[in-house]
């Protein structure tokens, strides 16, 4: 095993050290030659050089496979045309139709609670003592893999029968406090809102980032105004500091929704969508690739885009918004 | 700055009255944030503590029970990393395959993105514009909704799937429209004047992006490799699709959702196991938090 163990790191980093090798000296190349082009057709060859690696990727690995998922979206698992058959199937399956309600629950809870936590953390947080190491805590988790977090709470929630020591903390609250251990993961739907609460943990730190620095930029003009006119603490937060922070909470909302629409891991890691946990993004996966049901599986991703589609809309139209007043 | 807590001062009949009751917010406030933060250290904390018991100890009772009986042992890392055997977890070769798949995945995309970034700033062309649109509006496209169809193109036109390359590929695509746009910000906001000049003098496009956009972009290219680096270490699902999930490619974000699949035989190997895979982006985080932060702050939208 030792041997065998440095035998195959040897080869991993000579697959390494090539690859970092041949991108480097294809780049190179190509830079090399484009600044020596002919001087009449120099700068097209140079905007070719600079775009054309990033669009071919994005192309074939984007744009393509995303409007071949739409054209397999109709068809069944040997490629055959079904027109509707796979949206048929989601909306009059019990089994997805739950999968459809949990990842509606995922998409009310997390974004709006993480918002709320991480606002409040973000104002109790303000200029008090200890302030960064505060943030880092709460915001810690955001570093951590979804699957990461998941094997955290797997533990939290572990259950043991009544009369055993518990080893996870939630149930041995539980049985401290008098009262029976629960399989928090096993019994649906609650055991959902339990998967979610792990979401909740990493995202709050995220909002809570975001918001802060969108407190700290509240002119302070504005608040001493506020204060002289005799307004308290509470309705300067809900006159001048929360209006002025209106695009922060957009900002963090729709990307806390997006990032909701597609989780996996979390569900993956914890109960692997048993126990009627699965959401749209895990389902997708057991569909297209431990099912083969590909026309299913695209079916599910082409719903998951829809959902995010009107947040894409709107940022785009804030983007261009943006760039026309430049 | 949120004047209401701990700022208080200021003339007039109630100002005194008013010190104090912010004052009492204040405490109130930071009492609240201290049980917050409380609250969501310690499920990471236990794990950590439970990594360092005997296995024995970690299956018959909880974290907290190291203070009743303080027994510490090496032996669940140990296990983890170096055992051998079919079966056994070897997050050593796991470890070096995350390694190898983050590095060039955090590389790759960074370069070729800051390349487009400025032809998109900096080379005139018509429908730049329009381009750089196009390509923020991407971001958004679900990972989910190209799997199919990538992995089709690798496994039979490229004969890549289930290897290095393949998902180094798979990343630095997804990676990149993020990387553009976030670039893109930053290296059109460099003064005209220096591309200008240098243009005069002749040098080209490459020597531009070389000698001047590079070094000024600096701080923007860490931010963005700090959060691609992250990125592409925490994830799963690329790795699940096209690493094929063997000890050879796969990185240890997938071997441990395998080991979790098994929760009861590997009860005592998981928290060992978590914190191999967490200690890499837990120390990028605490000692680049800044970088991290501006990452963040600068555009938030990916996956």
């Amino acid at each position: 095993m030792r041997a065998d163990f440095w035998g195959s790191l040897a080869e991993k980093a000579a697959i390494f050290a090539i690859g970092i090798a041949a991108f480097v000296a294809a780049l190179g190349l190509i830079l090399f030659l484009a600044d020596r082009a002919p001087r009449r057709g120099r700068d097209i060859a140079q905007l070719l050089v600079f775009l054309a690696p990033a669009l071919i990727l994005l192309t074939v690995g984007l744009v393509y496979p995303a409007l071949r998922t739409g054209y397999l979206a109709f068809t069944d698992r040997r490629g055959d045309w079904v027109g509707l058959d796979n949206f048929v199937w989601m909306f009059t399956q019990p089994g997805t139709l739950v999968v459809l309600g949990n990842t509606l629950l995922w998409v009310l809870l997390v974004p709006a609670v993480s918002t709320i936590v991480g606002l409040a953390y973000a104002v109790f947080v303000d200029s008090a003592a200890g302030e960064r190491l505060l943030k880092s805590l709460v915001f810690m988790p955001m570093a951590i893999s979804f699957v990461g977090a998941g094997i955290i709470w797997r533990f939290v929630y572990e259950y043991r029968a009544e009369g055993f020591e518990q080893i996870g903390l939630l149930n041995q609250l539980l049985v401290w406090l008098g009262g029976q251990p629960q399989q928090w993961l096993i019994g649906s739907p609650l055991n959902s809102v339990f998967l979610i609460v792990v979401m909740i943990w990493i995202q709050t730190g995220f909002a809570m980032v975001l918001l802060s620095a969108a407190i700290k930029a509240v002119p302070a003009e504005q608040l001493e105004a506020a204060r002289l006119d005799g307004a308290g603490g509470w309705q300067r937060f809900a006159h001048v500091t929360l209006p002025s922070m209106r695009g922060t909470l957009v900002v963090v909302v729709t990307t806390i929704t997006i990032a909701t629409l597609k989780v996996f891991d979390i569900v993956r890691a914890m109960t692997g969508g048993n126990f009627n946990t699965s959401v749209i993004a895990n389902e997708m996966y057991t569909q297209a690739f431990n099912r083969g049901e590909f026309g299913q599986g695209s079916a599910l991703a082409v719903v998951l885009f829809i959902m995010v589609l009107p947040i894409v809309v709107y940022n785009v139209r804030v983007l261009r918004r943006q760039r026309k007043a430049r | 700055m949120m004047g209401g807590f701990g700022a208080g001062g200021g003339a007039g009949a109630g100002a005194s009255s008013r010190r104090v009751r912010t004052r009492l917010t204040s405490r109130w406030a930071t009492a609240a944030a201290i049980a917050l933060a409380v609250l969501w250290t310690v499920p990471t904390l236990g794990l950590l503590v439970s990594s360092f018991r005997p296995a024995d100890d970690i299956r018959s009772s909880g974290w907290w029970s190291i203070f009743s009986q303080p027994r510490l042992s090496l032996e669940n890392y140990a296990e983890v990393l170096l055992a051998s055997g079919a079966s056994s977890a070897n997050l050593g070769s796991y470890f070096v395959n995350s390694l190898i798949i983050t590095i060039p995945s955090t590389l790759f995309p960074i370069v070729l993105g800051a390349m487009a970034a400025y032809a998109i700033a900096w080379i005139p062309f018509r429908g730049a514009s329009w381009l750089f649109v196009g390509i923020f509006a991407l971001q958004i496209v679900p990972l989910q909704m190209t799997l199919v169809p990538l992995l089709q193109i690798f496994s039979q036109l490229l004969h890549i799937s289930g290897s290095f390359p393949a998902v180094w590929l798979a990343h630095t695509i997804f990676g990149l429209p993020l990387v553009i746009f976030l670039l893109h910000n930053f290296i059109s906001e460099i003064p005209g004047e220096m591309i200008e000049a240098a243009r005069m003098d002749g040098a080209g496009h490459a020597q531009i992006f070389f000698r001047i956009v590079l070094p000024l972009a600096v701080p923007a290219l860490a931010s963005i490799g700090i959060f691609q680096f992250l990125w592409v270490w925490n994830d799963l699902l690329v790795a699940l699709v096209f690493s094929g999930g063997t000890v050879d490619v796969a990185p240890l974000t997938q071997r441990l959702a395998e080991m979790v699949g098994n929760f009861g035989r590997n009860t005592h190997l998981l928290p060992a196991g978590a914190f191999v895979s967490l200690v890499v982006p837990l120390v990028v985080f605490f000692a680049l938090q800044r970088y991290f932060v501006r990452g963040l702050l600068a555009g938030s939208t990916k996956g």
